[in-house]
């Protein structure tokens, strides 16, 4: 999604200075970023005022709430969210985008936390793992990663619940094949993977039903 | 004869034993006074054996559980370990001065000992200096903690390091050579975790090569010449990389009353220990906890150089301070070592093994344990054997356990090898392990496996003449029954009629959390998620350290002892309440009902409300096996798979596992850690590979985009078998499974399936597109490593 959100950001900040307050790392990784969200935000920088390096306090829309939190140009939305809002189910395993364990969602579509500017997500709903599930009421896609055993160690679950639950999103009747896609970037070494798959076809199979329920077709 | 005190006085008991399939027997054991009665066979049973859901299965999948990567503490500080640049040489200063200027630094600390690496016997072998000497790239040196972790992470690159760079060797066969750089000026050793890893001291040392370890029964030459067939051949392994997915990590709150450690560890007790050991404190003002936990695979054991630098750093800062090892670190922090084996087997006409010869050379690195022998030697009976076992030492990060340590490798070769046999003798090669694999379990698994998958349409071997070449194979696994006596518990009855277990035991994501819930559930009749359980925490009783497999067979058996025994101590104190005796009340299908009088049944609620004080507890500890034989658990894994001979892709189409774990507690979480020893060993097969640069003697691909594991596209259909086998141990029976779940069998079942697709057997791995193709004669091969 190109389009601005109606409340785009305000402040952005100079790309030069914030290459020069952050470590080669850091200005590596937003090089290399393939996050087309970043891209876009950065791409759109028609600056009215510079902000950065130095920290500063923004808000953003985090699991349908306003947070005000002060960061760095520098900081990612995987380490604002974990340090600065205490949102510590987003997991950080690579912090490279190669894992996709920090899947969190902006704007509804799955971005990659680790490697996303958390400046660049002002004004952009961001949902995490938190946000998915309502009060104790878990989210389809949670309850049937329990009922299945879709977890050992549990340290991949947020971002393969994430990587699911938006495929079920865009695609209510997905195959085997469409789901292993969508999780073909979620790395698990307990190996939970068939487990997953199964979770994921089950929301899709009792929606079905539930469907074919409710418009009377079922014989 | 000694007169028996309340403690060991015993009583005779009738234990079902055997395997369902080949028809249970009994077997008699003398158990203490305070054990509970023998449970029957799973089917029996209310809650053990049948599939429960995860206990913090909601926790993990809403994000909620807290990891030690998730600990927040007030005033935390964040900690960033800086490490060596260069594979050897001597340390000449390191500078911090600029990392303590970076606004936001709270302390700096520089290691001066390194841990869990090989150690000189004799270390005047070297000059000392106030540095530990670097003998590998990523070697730890020092660390920052800083206000956050991008300071931390800027300051620890303002730490100057001058060295004085040495030669080195990083490549396995170059430091066999007699003129290559030596790792250690002379003979060094390491010492194993709990989880295993570690080499055998006291053997002889000739440069970079550690051994041979030798071992031998019977006259391994009679019995070549008592053979009619003989394989004989070399396998290669590489290292790989443990790349669980939380990095090993620590928060350290040191304050003068008490040290309070969040560790991702596989044994809050052996951090404890080690802790206290490193700092000279007493164990009890050492506390650890573990409450969720990222994966170890055999990696995270004791205190670690990162745990110890935090503890420094907290001291120093008076802040709690956490350190968690970025990607690179953990790949370089830790290994399964690689592996060149040299095996040779002779049989006779009928199949009869007369002698198996194993040579092995193996890198852990500047670490030992690199030997391969543990399926050579008990896999089969052979009456004449040798194994030499070598560790050759190289300037990388050192090895250590990792699931089943020693076994996939030895496998690797081994069962192809058994497998090359067959061939020759032109046997089935189910029929000839029938013939010489006593093992009971493996017997019943084999002929599950002939019933449940493809193997009777099996064809020769190169049977499809296109390009896609498609076969199937078997292969075998063996792992030992180990008991860690360090397994307590307190299991506690409050008169509301809630139901706690309290023990230091930790869960790694294999279900162990589950699994206790499932014991207490089936001794006190309600449901496993009703039970409370509390581990992970040294103020508990200890728990043994989760290596080898020994959670569940350890800890199980206590666990059930307690409950059992809390409720004895809840019938005693309700007894004239009910205006009964308390042997006249016993816990049938989930309630508690008068023996005499069936009419008066009651639930675990009701009766705990007659309490007369707010709870009753019982605290229980491990009891020794009840007889003292050696027993093995194996497995057996079928796989299908296709080689596409034109590009060198190996696809796996089928994966059929029967699996032994004595008595399966929570097949449900049982089967989950089998999937994941089969995938683990399916991208151990094909994918992992630690890529050294030779020239500059480092890791080139320590991260998870080059360093390449199994994902999803690469998971094939999988099915698995669990047979109960009832073997009269404990009063649980039970056994783990994390070792024998398919780790160990994947690259040799794989390599079998790979000869019957194409004829050309797969001596190396990874089989990677350039290894088949090589192996298939399509390309030159490469330098033989």
């Amino acid at each position: 999604m190109a389009d601005s959100p109606a409340d785009s950001p305000k402040i952005t900040f100079s790309r030069r200075g914030f290459l020069k307050g952050a470590g080669v790392t850091a200005a590596t990784s937003v090089i290399e970023t393939a996050n087309a969200l970043a891209r876009n935000a950065n791409d759109a920088v028609h600056s009215s005022r510079v902000a950065g390096p130095e920290a500063l306090p923004v808000k953003l829309h985090i699991n349908g709430r306003e947070h005000s939190v002060v960061i760095e140009p520098r900081d990612t939305l995987a380490q604002t969210l974990r340090d600065n809002v205490g949102l510590t189910g987003t997991k950080v395993v690579c912090d490279r985008g190669s894992c996709s364990a920090c899947t969190v969602w902006i704007d509804k579509a799955p971005a990659l936390a680790c490697m996303t500017l958390s400046i660049d997500t002002m004004g952009r709903q961001i949902t995490t793992i938190e946000g998915l599930a309502h009060g104790d009421q878990m989210h389809p896609v949670q309850a049937a990663f329990v009922k299945h055993d879709a977890m050992q160690c549990g340290f991949c679950t947020p971002g393969m619940v994430m990587s699911c639950a938006a495929l079920l999103e865009r695609n209510p009747n997905p195959s085997l094949s469409d789901v292993k896609h969508a999780v073909s970037g979620n790395l698990c070494r307990c190996g939970t993977y068939p487990k997953v798959f199964a979770a994921t076809l089950d929301v899709a199979q009792q929606r079905a039903s539930l469907v074919t329920l409710a418009s009377g077709t079922e014989a | 004869m000694a007169i028996d005190t309340p403690e060991t006085a015993k009583r005779s008991e009738t234990f079902v034993f055997g395997i369902p399939q080949n028809g249970l027997e009994h077997k008699q054991r003398e158990v203490l006074l305070d054990e509970p009665p023998p449970l029957g066979p799973n089917s029996e049973l209310m809650y053990i054996g049948k599939p429960t859901v995860r206990y913090d299965g909601p926790a993990k999948a809403m994000g909620t559980g807290k990891y030690t990567a998730d600990v927040h503490l007030p005033g935390m500080l964040y900690a960033r370990m800086v490490d060596a640049t260069i594979p050897h040489g001597r340390i000449v200063s390191v500078d911090t001065s600029a990392a303590e200027r970076l606004p936001g630094v709270r302390a700096v600390h520089v290691i001066e000992h390194v841990y869990g690496v090989a150690e000189l016997r004799d270390p005047k072998q070297e000059s000392p200096s106030r540095y530990p000497v670097i003998r590998y790239a990523g070697q730890p040196i020092a660390a920052v903690a800083a206000t956050s972790q991008q300071i931390a992470d800027d300051a620890a690159k303002l730490v100057r390091v001058q060295y004085d760079a040495m030669p080195f060797v990083v490549d396995r066969s170059a430091a066999r050579a007699v003129d290559a750089p030596v790792v250690f000026p002379g003979p060094a050793d390491e010492a194993g975790s709990a989880g295993g890893g570690g080499g055998p001291k006291n053997v002889p040392q000739t440069g970079n090569v550690h051994g041979p370890q030798r071992k031998q029964s019977g006259d391994v030459e009679k019995g070549f010449a008592e053979a009619a067939v003989i394989v004989e051949s070399e396998y290669f392994t590489e290292v790989q990389t443990h790349s669980a997915l939380e990095t090993h990590g620590f928060v350290v709150d040191w304050k003068p009353e008490e040290v309070t450690i969040y560790a991702s560890t596989q044994g809050t007790a052996s951090v404890r220990e080690e802790f206290a050991d490193v700092f000279k404190l007493p164990q009890s003002k050492v506390r650890v906890i573990t409450e969720y936990m990222g994966g170890g695979f055999g990696a995270k054991f004791g205190a670690g150089n990162e745990g110890v630098v935090a503890a420094n750093l907290s001291r120093k800062a008076n802040a709690p301070v956490k350190l968690m090892l970025d990607r690179r670190q953990e790949h370089i922090v830790c290994n399964r070592p690689d592996s060149h084996q040299q095996l040779k087997i002779g049989a006779r006409k009928d199949g009869t093994l007369t002698a198996i010869k194993l040579i092995s050379y193996g890198t852990a690195g500047v670490g030992t344990g690199a030997g391969t022998a543990g399926p050579a030697t008990n896999m089969y009976k052979c009456p004449n054997l040798l194994t030499e076992e070598n560790d050759v030492f190289i300037n990388a990060g050192p090895g250590a356990a990792f699931r089943a340590p020693g076994h996939p490798q030895g496998c690797f070769a081994f069962e192809q090898a058994i497998d090359e046999l067959a061939v020759k003798l032109d046997m089935d090669p189910l029929t000839l392990r029938d013939k010489i694999d006593e093992h009971p379990a493996r017997r019943v698994e084999r002929q599950i496996i002939l019933e449940k998958t493809n193997w009777r349409s099996r064809r020769p071997a190169a049977s499809d003449a296109g390009p896609v070449k498609r076969g199937m194979g078997i292969a075998q696994s063996v792992w030992y029954r180990f008991v860690s006596m360090d397994s307590s518990c307190e299991v506690r009855i409050s008169r509301d009629g809630s139901v706690e277990l309290m023990s230091a035991v930790q869960d790694l994501g294999t279900g162990t959390k589950t699994m206790l819930a499932v014991v207490v559930a089936e001794e006190l009749g309600l449901p496993p998620a009703n039970v409370v359980i509390r581990i992970g925490d040294t103020r508990f009783p200890i728990g043994p350290d989760s290596g080898g497999s020994v959670t569940t067979g350890s800890i199980s058996p206590a666990v059930r002892n307690a409950a059992w025994q809390a409720k004895q101590k809840l019938f005693a104190a309700v007894a004239p309440k009910l205006g009964t005796t308390a042997d006249n009340l016993v816990m049938q299908k989930g309630r508690v009902v008068f023996k005499n009088d069936a009419s008066k049944s009651y639930t675990l609620k009701q009766i705990a409300a007659k309490l007369p004080t707010g709870d009753v507890s019982a605290r229980a500890t491990r009891v020794p096996e009840y007889s003292k034989e050696r027993l093995t658990y194996g497995g057996v894994d079928y796989v299908e798979l296709a080689v596409d001979t034109e590009t060198g892709r190996v696809h796996i189409e089928k994966v059929f596992g029967a699996h032994d774990c004595g008595r399966p507690i929570n097949p449900t979480g049982v089967i989950s850690q089998i999937n994941g020893g089969i995938l683990q060993g399916i991208s151990y097969a094909l994918f992992e590979q630690r890529i050294m640069d030779r020239n500059a003697g480092y890791m080139l691909n320590a991260n998870l985009e080059n360093y390449k594991i199994l994902g999803a596209r690469e998971v094939p259909e999988i099915e698995v078998v669990l047979i109960e086998n009832y073997i009269a141990q404990s009063s649980t029976d039970a056994a783990g499974i994390g070792e024998s779940a398919g780790i160990i069998t994947l690259a040799a079942a794989i390599g079998n399936a790979f000869y019957n697709a194409t004829g050309v057997r797969m001596r190396k791995i990874p089989m990677t597109p350039a290894n088949v193709l090589a192996a298939l004669g399509k390309t030159q091969e490469e330098e033989q490593a």
